[in-house]
């Protein structure tokens, strides 16, 4: 694993999110609790609305285009066919670090 | 042989030290124990009841003259050390040099102090030591107001105490939450509520930005530009480990001393204990682990070598009457499960988290008998599978009986209003039921609860329940969402009755059943908190659909649509230059005129919205709410300026309606109309608000639909002046602002309640209809701004956090 640094905590509000850019396209950061954050593909499998936008509740987040709701744990969606990506993201001393290389493995494949 | 051991600082750990040395071998040191306070070893966790009045200072004295006497100790109390020569082996005490073989550095933390201007103010003082605690006492004998800065463990023990001298205490406290390192927002919205009881203030997001005063301090100015006037002001909001001599003698310190696991510094005959030292980048502050320490450093003095290991502790607060308890780690993470109980009857709130089968954190609040329980399994990483389902309830217990749906209206005290209408309460209900009123109806005759809008019904049903048990059996109702039991209109009717103005009051008080709400619930939990207590609640943007929190419509390809406001429908050429250069210069896909009157540019991407909404601004335009769940557009014709059959100036009203209403939250969207003749080219029959402009005046209509449902306005009143056609549309809104369920355009409302219900507060009550508009224009204090002004400011915030395709191209 290679940790990138991207940033701090306070940059996402609680129960918000931002994205980042990688050669994967756009990566969804959810921050759920105080020192909680997610990283998923910011793009939903049903109409590829931008999950960033959506409602952040509990570790689940709601699609802001027709409301599919992620586990984002998992990816997994609830109740219908379908899962996002997800990638190991960590916080450390208030900042997010986020493994460089499942995303530049993922887009070399 | 007797070795010379010099100790700086006289606080618990050296104290603990001190106790196990004399007990092991009384003769294997000469001690020498210096202390900056005048006085020897006192329990420091105790100068919170003594700041109460609970306890005296003699009370809580560890070690006092004769003990220091008896052990052959020689103090040096009152007196400040210099200077640690390590070279020479020689400390420099204010009175003169002694020699050392060991030293131990316990020279414990300093307060922080934040930088801010009037810091250095008299009556501007810090909660560490007994001096402190005097001079607080001193203080709080002459009365007056109080300002603590900080809402962590010390900062409300301070204010607790100060509080129960009599003074009047403000809190006020960067995070949103207090003691956010300790409580999660459910306990911490807990022990805001019971030091609320005890009349201290409460103020969290706020920040200090100084202190004012000439000559003593007299009050603190908040960044929010709020004085908060003070005779005394502490500041608690931290402390940081006291490492000036020995970063002097040139020991190795990081945020602290730095110590191996035998608490030896850098130096290998120095060694430190307590709140100074730094072990493997763990700091300390409360007295379990410093005790450990003490034990470790005890043997390494006396050559037989332990380790220390920083173990989990747990917190308690020390105010009487608020019963908290958190240990462990109790942050939300991946892979943890969360169990939570909710009493709202009696105020408990627990929280455990679960990993691997593994307790690893626990919050309470209300009920922390089981604390230590919960804290040995998270000690023991014992195994807890097979009592999973029972955990929660404690050891003593034995299969658990699942939550009451009906807890939060079991919980109401009889003189919680019920019924809004007719100002009927719990108990009166109660009493009807009682007295043999066994069904809706019964209850409606007797009482009139529930009798007039009946947005109460499902309050009244879930009383029936409670009062009579098994033998009523209520109508399902449609609950908000899975979170809770709880229609919409109780939800609302409960944020009123028991002045819930947060979202953690609302899930705690109602027994909200996940930690934070859902999709469903917060978006209509946060519109009823804004719409009830506008002053008190904040807006929380995420508690908001996407629309709503970006100020632009979400197109299906994830690019906004941004419409600029035109009051009433009207537009000059300078604004539609404006808008076309922000066309050209935004590369914007699709201009189109909306059906509201207003030119909709679409295809914006989200990275662009500060910057068009600034070039807009700069000619004079302002944000069109056409994402808002609020007031949208007011359409209009032209009126008597320019159509031969005009009767009124229709344009005009329409701009004043516009003006009013801007920027206000609604459960649903708000159109209005403004035709100027019955030919009414404005279409208003078919809005929430339309006036139909006549001869004699104004016809006010609402409640129309043109949207999934067609349906012609309902006269709401005839008037004859402009004025009275704007205060029954504002006065009619504010209702709607007030009654409805989030989501339900005013014409689902009104069918709801009936238009009797409205006219007789709207129209015939001329109190109620001044008390609408004044209540209307509290709120509008607040909301009437241009939300994009606002956020223009941050742009940073609608770009990527973060750029990785240069670095991983490479």
């Amino acid at each position: 694993m290679s940790w990138i640094d991207i940033g701090s905590v306070d940059d996402i509000p609680l129960r918000g999110a931002r994205v980042i850019k990688t050669p994967l396209g756009c990566v969804a950061l959810f921050r759920t609790g105080s020192a909680e954050v997610f990283a998923t593909s910011d793009r939903c499998p049903h109409k590829d609305g931008p999950l960033s936008e959506g409602i952040v509740h509990g570790q689940n987040v709601t699609c802001p285009l027709h409301n599919w709701v992620f586990d984002l744990n998992t990816g997994e969606a609830k109740g219908e066919d379908g899962r996002i990506d997800t990638y190991p993201v960590r916080v450390e001393a208030q900042r997010i670090l986020i493994d460089g290389a499942a995303l530049g493995k993922r887009s070399a494949a | 042989m007797t070795e010379k051991l010099v100790i700086i600082g006289a606080g618990m750990a050296s104290g603990r030290v001190i106790e196990h040395l004399v007990e092991a071998d009384p003769a294997a040191f000469d001690i020498t124990l210096f202390n900056a306070e005048p006085r020897g070893n006192y329990n420091r966790i105790m100068l919170s009841p003594v700041l109460s009045g609970e306890k005296t200072y003699d009370d809580i004295v560890t070690h006092d003259d004769d003990w220091y006497a008896a052990q052959g100790v020689t103090c040096r109390f009152g007196e400040h050390v210099v200077r640690i020569d390590p070279e020479a082996k020689v400390i420099e005490g204010q009175n003169g040099p002694v020699h050392y073989d060991k030293l131990v550095v316990a020279t414990g933390s300093a307060p922080f102090i934040i930088p801010v201007p009037g810091k250095d103010l008299a009556g501007v003082i810090t909660y560490r030591d007994l001096d402190d605690t005097n001079a607080m006492i001193d203080a709080a004998s002459h009365g007056g107001r109080a300002v603590v800065i900080g809402g962590g463990l010390l900062g409300l023990e301070a204010a607790a105490g100060l509080a129960e001298r009599g003074m009047d205490v403000t809190v006020v406290h960067l995070m949103g939450h207090l003691m956010e390192r300790q409580l999660d927002e459910a306990a911490g919205y807990l022990l805001r509520k019971d030091l609320e009881k005890r009349g201290i203030t409460i103020k969290t997001q706020a920040s200090t930005k100084a202190i004012i005063g000439d000559t003593k301090a007299e009050g603190v100015l908040l960044e929010s530009g709020e004085t908060l006037p003070a005779d005394l002001v502490v500041m608690a909001v931290g402390i940081r480990p006291e490492t000036r001599l020995a970063t002097d003698a040139g020991l190795e310190t990081g945020r602290g001393i730095t110590v191996n696991a035998q608490m030896q510094s850098s130096n290998p005959d120095i060694f430190a204990v307590g709140e100074c030292v730094e072990f493997d980048g763990h700091l300390f502050g409360l007295v379990a682990p410093l005790y450990d320490q003490a034990k470790v450093l005890a043997q390494s003095l006396l050559n037989a070598p332990d380790a220390f290991v920083v173990k989990d502790v747990a917190t308690k607060l020390k105010v009487t009457g608020c019963d908290l308890f958190s240990a462990g780690d109790f942050a939300d993470g991946p892979d943890r499960e969360d169990i939570v109980f909710r009493d709202p009857g009696r105020g408990i709130y627990k929280r455990l988290v679960i990993k691997d089968d593994c307790l690893i954190g626990a919050v309470m609040y209300g009920d922390t008998a089981d604390g230590n329980w919960f804290f040995g399994l998270i000690k023991d990483g014992a195994d807890i599978d097979e009592m999973r389902e029972t955990l929660i309830f404690g050891p003593a217990y034995q299969g658990g009986s699942p939550a009451d749906p009906l807890s939060a209206v079991a919980a109401l005290p009889p003189e919680a209003e019920i019924c809004g209408c007719n100002g009927i309460c719990k108990g009166q209900i109660v009493d009807a039921i009682s007295a043999g009123a066994a069904d809706l109806g019964a209850v409606r005759t007797t009482t009139k609860a529930s009798g007039s809008c009946g947005t109460c019904t499902g309050l009244v049903e879930q009383l029936l329940e409670v009062t009579l048990g098994d033998a009523y059996a209520a109508p399902a109702a449609q609950p908000v969402c899975g979170c809770t039991d709880l229609t919409h209109e109780d939800v609302r009717r409960l944020i009123k009755a028991k002045e819930l103005k947060s979202q953690p009051a609302v899930w705690q008080e109602l027994g909200w059943k996940t930690p934070n709400g859902c999709h469903v619930c917060r978006p209509a939990i946060n519109f009823y908190l804004l719409a009830d207590w506008p002053l008190e609640y904040r807006d929380d943007p995420q508690s908001r659909f996407v629309n709503e929190r970006k100020h632009a419509n979400i197109q299906k390809d994830g690019t906004f649509s941004v419409v600029p406001r035109m009051w009433g429908g009207i537009t000059n050429p300078r604004e539609l230059r404006a808008i076309a250069d922000a066309a050209e210069k935004y590369d914007v896909p699709t201009v189109k005129v909306t059906g509201g009157q207003r030119i909709d540019l679409l295809g914006v991407k989200g990275e662009d919205l500060p910057h068009i909404w600034a070039d807009l601004n700069k000619a004079g335009l302002v944000s069109g709410h056409a994402y808002s769940k609020g007031l949208r557009t007011v359409k209009t014709c032209v009126g008597t300026d320019h159509c031969r059959f005009g009767t009124q100036d229709s344009t005009g009203l329409g701009i004043k309606l516009e003006q009013v209403l801007w920027g206000s939250w609604t459960p649903h969207k708000v159109k209005l109309a403004v035709s100027g003749c019955p030919r009414n080219c404005a279409e208003a029959t078919c809005k929430d608000v339309g006036v139909v402009c006549v001869d004699s005046g104004y016809q006010v209509g609402v409640a129309g639909a043109a949207g999934m449902d067609v349906k012609e306005t309902e006269r709401l009143a005839d008037v004859a002046t402009e004025q009275e056609a704007i205060d029954l549309t504002v006065a009619f809104i504010q209702l709607y602002r007030e009654h409805a369920k989030y989501l339900d355009r005013p014409y689902k409302w009104v069918a709801k309640v009936g238009l009797d219900w409205v006219q007789a507060r709207v129209v015939d009550d001329l109190e109620e209809r001044a008390a609408l508009i004044e209540r209307f224009e509290l709120s509008q204090s607040i909301y009437r701004k241009d939300p994009w002004a606002e956020r223009a400011k941050e742009p940073r915030s609608f770009g990527p956090l973060a750029d990785l395709t240069l670095e991983a191209a490479e």
